[in-house]
């Protein structure tokens, strides 16, 4: 009954004043997202999942982004979490059915910070973090872009610029605003340790060209900063 | 007693597979569609700024000059494997062999042809 409240809520866009009193988690975001793991284990859960899974966030996201994120929601992934339930036929390709999507609920700053801390402390896959290090290292935004466009084909998926790219996985330029360096590493180097049933395929690079697309990411998402 | 430990170590095995294996039309719309389209032909959602367009599934005539194995190898190692578009990535990740072999028999569906027909 609580889950069809708060559907109906986030249908409304409902302020997020409800958010006050703890355990908010399993209340609230656990009807769209999955929050005690483990990560989906057939394509048919993968499928259905509404948004994205939330029981290692502290493994994976940013706090002060989490934060600013939850206040003012946007879409990350252009069409949705199994882009399947969000295309329609176009006239060239299939397109993205926007109007497939619903609003994320948007939060009070307090209620954000509240949030944002209680899913930082979820980190079951700190044994996955601890084997990567991100090094910072030389790499032009020129070379990466030409490792990841051409070399690596990472652009069929993935939108590097708002306006260019493939859109069936979350947008890149803004990724190292959003993710930790390490789990942006270990993500790349195995999707599929994360999630099973990831759309993202394993493209067994190698250590150094690893380091080279995080340290890409975060040029990008940089760039994206400063031309606000 | 050893026996029938093995026997319920062998039966465990196979139930696990049974269940890890998905059906090739949903691997097919998983992980092919975004690409390849809704109904294979080559226009996903994703086609727009690509500089190779994918492969369209239900060309029987390019299809057909495809042999299974190089079916296999193009969705296991990716396209660059056969001389191919990189866009098209590996997904020996992702897709067991016998998944892989599925998904082949699934594009000859597609394609309605065989190769060399």
């Amino acid at each position: 009954m609580r889950k069809t409240i708060f559907a109906i809520l986030i249908l409304l866009g409902f302020s997020g004043t409800g958010f006050a009193e703890g355990g908010r988690l399993q209340n609230e975001c656990s009807t769209c997202h999955n929050i005690t793991g483990p990560a989906a284990q057939t394509l048919k859960e993968a499928f259905e999942k509404k948004g994205p899974d939330l029981f290692y966030a502290g493994n994976k996201y940013r706090q002060e982004w989490l934060v600013s994120w939850l206040q003012k929601p946007q879409r990350i992934r252009p069409a949705g979490m199994y882009y399947g339930n969000h295309i329609k036929a176009g006239a060239k390709s299939d397109e993205i059915d926007v109007s497939t999507f619903k609003e994320h609920v948007a939060l009070s700053k307090a209620d954000a910070s509240s949030v944002a801390a209680e899913l930082m402390q979820l980190k079951p896959h700190d044994d996955l973090i601890v084997k990567e290090k991100n090094e910072t290292g030389a790499i032009s935004k020129q070379m990466g872009e030409m490792a990841f466009n051409k070399f690596l084909g990472c652009m069929a998926c993935h939108l590097i610029e708002p306006e260019y790219g493939g859109l069936s996985g979350p947008e890149v330029y803004t990724a190292a605003k959003r993710l930790q360096p390490e789990y942006m590493a270990s993500y790349i180097r195995s999707p599929q340790a994360w999630e099973p049933k990831s759309w993202m395929p394993n493209k067994h690079l190698s250590d150094i060209n690893i380091q080279k697309m995080v340290n890409y990411l975060k040029i990008l998402s940089k760039e994206t900063e400063n031309a606000k | 007693m050893p026996n029938r430990f093995l026997l319920l170590v062998l039966l465990a095995t196979c139930c696990i597979q049974i269940q890890a294996k998905e059906a090739a039309a949903d691997n097919y719309k998983a992980y092919c569609v975004q690409c390849h389209g809704s109904d294979g032909k080559g226009d996903g959602v994703n086609v727009k700024d690509m500089p190779v367009v994918p492969r369209d599934h239900t060309d029987a005539k390019s299809m057909s000059g495809r042999s299974d194995a190089t079916l296999f190898k193009a969705i296991k190692e990716g396209g660059a494997s056969i001389d191919k578009s990189i866009l098209m990535p590996p997904w020996d990740g992702t897709l067991s062999d016998e998944e892989i072999q599925d998904l082949v028999q699934h594009l000859r569906v597609l394609c309605k042809c065989k190769f060399g027909s």
